[in-house]
């Protein structure tokens, strides 16, 4: 069971405000790109965010462009999972790929506000919250191995031999 | 047992397996790979996976189109490298600046037919459902993933049927349709969907109109879109392609998550309002509302017949606000030049930019300032998506953007197309 600090945005957050679109050929390394996370959204995450930390959201968190850096971003300002009622489908694939957990969870954005805390429980498959509990639905086998294994360039560089 | 729908048809092929249902999760193979100005990040991401090279050259596509020519020097860079990379590599399907945006330049070489899969590191890749091919974005690790294996595993989405009938009136399109579309549903009302199309409105619709429907259907949060492929589909392919293909359709009794309709015969012009591209009113709601800047072009509108089309309204008329014009491809510039098209756009005003994607995604020819409203026949109007947060951006079909041109402010074009 781990405790995070949350941050509770709405529904239908685009990856254009979670990562915007003109940084996306000038900035390369996932620090500067951190630096710029949800920066046409809540100025006060990218300076503010603690390692730990988990976005909590309503619909459609992440619809739009295919980029990737709008998971970076998140990622490496430490954000260590992201719960939302939904998610773009570009963006959930994202999330695995690049080894950060998405969660689906229609209910808890509605339970929880900023700097409130929560629990996750990774064995019990649960989060609880304010009082509430919810259950995380599980990914299939084959998916939840890619996430296991930090995503999908560990994985290569396992079948590559890098590591 | 029920029949399988396009998607489950497509990605069992493409995975080398004797059929597939939604909710499976497979190693597909795509038939193309392509990227853009995003290549040389993805290269970076390669060379971490330690694969020796790019496993398949020859399925492999980049074009350099979302920032041309290159506005900084560091964007220059950006395209060396690329370049370098192309070279290194031996990637034969490579487009150089002003060749024009990679969704309409990989569809005129005829690098992927009905029936194949595609895989881009561009959200938009749901636009070759046009030409009955599963297309989907990927983002940058995927992408190196598929050039280090050339495979990369999909759950097989359920499908959604859209059934489109009637024809549109005059000065009405496909583009308010698909507006429309987004409007009724919303931007997550395809969420993990593969879109299919159907209904007597789609054999009516010209081979330049036919991408706006999957391309917005990015926007809709779908996986990918189809749209069934006709003698029409074929007859442009056949010239230029380099392998024989077998077109797919979607058995009668296919089961679907969801299916919707439209009629396009009282359709008005539609518009989609700042910031969303689901915040969908009919046109009349907004005429007037003054815009400094309109903008014609995108892998949506900036085909051949979207430049007669504004040419058509822009006749014989001045504009009053800036008109940028960016045709989608050089082919399309060629054209527009060949008949007379940029000429009378020209006359009327507007300014004429390099094949590419222009100010689309806010990276330069084009970023309106603080307040400025900007309407645009792009697909996605995001806040800052133009590259300026507090500019507005209104989304509508060429017609309404040439119109709104000449008055500089949100018009209706149909008072221009009377004559
Ligand atoms: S024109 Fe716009 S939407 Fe199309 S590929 Fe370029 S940036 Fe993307």
């Amino acid at each position: 069971m781990t405790t995070h600090r949350v941050w509770v945005y709405g529904d239908s957050v685009n990856t254009d405000v979670i990562f915007p679109g003109k940084y996306t050929y000038t900035l390369k390394t996932p620090e500067d790109i951190a630096a710029h996370a949800l920066e046409d959204l809540d100025p006060t995450f990218a300076v503010s965010v603690h390692p730990g930390d988990v976005i909590v959201a309503g619909r459609n968190w992440g619809n739009g462009s295919s980029r990737e850096q709008a998971v970076t971003a998140l990622k490496y300002a430490g954000i260590a999972a992201i719960i939302a009622a939904s998610f773009g489908g570009l963006y959930f694939r994202n999330c695995i790929n690049q080894g950060l957990w998405p969660i689906v969870c229609p209910e808890l954005h509605h339970h929880v506000r900023t700097g409130d805390t929560i629990m996750l429980d990774r064995a019990a498959m649960q989060i609880t919250a304010n009082g509430h509990t919810f259950a995380i639905p599980p990914l299939s086998p084959s998916v939840q191995a890619i996430l296991d294994g930090g995503g999908l360039l560990p994985m290569l560089q396992r079948r590559f031999g890098q590591v | 047992m029920t029949g399988y729908t396009f998607a489950e048809k497509a990605l069992a092929r493409a995975a080398g397996v004797s059929s597939a249902r939604a909710g499976n999760v497979l190693d597909v193979k795509p038939d193309l790979i392509f990227s853009h100005d995003n290549s040389a990040a993805i290269q970076r991401i390669f060379e971490k996976t330690g694969a020796p090279r790019i496993v398949h050259p020859e399925r492999v596509a980049i074009t350099l189109d979302h920032a041309v020519p290159a506005p900084t020097t560091q964007h220059a860079q950006n395209h060396a490298e690329i370049r370098q990379w192309v070279q290194q590599q031996g990637i034969k399907h490579f487009f150089e600046v002003g060749r024009g945006i990679c969704h309409q330049v990989i569809s005129e070489e005829a690098l992927i037919l009905p029936g194949e899969t595609i895989f881009g590191a561009d959200s938009h890749s749901t636009h070759y459902g046009w030409l009955g091919a599963f297309g989907m974005g990927v983002g940058r690790t995927e992408l190196a993933a598929l050039w280090a294996t050339g495979e990369l595993w999909l759950r097989v989405p359920e499908s959604m049927k859209i059934t489109l009938t009637g024809q549109f009136r005059r000065g009405v399109t496909i583009k308010d349709a698909s507006l429309r579309i987004l409007g009724d549903l919303s931007v997550d009302g395809g969420q993990y969907r593969a879109i299919e199309f159907a209904g007597d409105t789609l054999s009516t619709l010209t081979l330049d109109e036919r991408p706006v429907l999957p391309n917005m259907m990015a926007e809709f949060g779908a996986m990918s879109a189809y749209l069934p492929p006709d003698q029409a589909v074929f007859d442009c392919l056949e010239d230029k392609r380099t392998r024989d293909y077998t077109p797919l359709y979607p058995d009668a009794d296919a089961v679907y998550a969801e299916e919707y309709a439209l009629d396009v015969c009282q359709l008005e012009p539609q518009i989609a309002l700042p910031h969303q591209p689901d915040n969908v009113v009919p046109l009349s709601q907004v005429i007037g509302q003054p815009v400094q800047q309109a903008f014609l072009g995108t892998c949506t509108n900036g085909r051949y017949e979207d430049l007669q089309a504004a040419a058509a309204v822009l006749r014989g008329q001045k504009v009053r606000c800036r008109l940028i014009v960016i045709p989608a491809s050089s082919e399309v510039y060629r054209q527009a030049a060949l008949s007379g098209v940029l000429a009378t756009l020209a006359e009327a005003g507007a300014a004429i930019g390099t094949p590419g994607c222009g100010p689309c995604m806010g990276n330069h020819m084009g970023i309106p300032a603080p307040d400025e409203a900007t309407v645009s026949s792009a697909n996605r109007n995001f806040r800052g998506r133009m590259g300026t947060p507090e500019a507005p951006v209104y989304l509508a079909s060429p017609y309404v953007v040439a119109a709104s041109a000449i008055c500089g402010h949100l018009a209706d074009p149909r008072e221009f197309l009377k004559a």
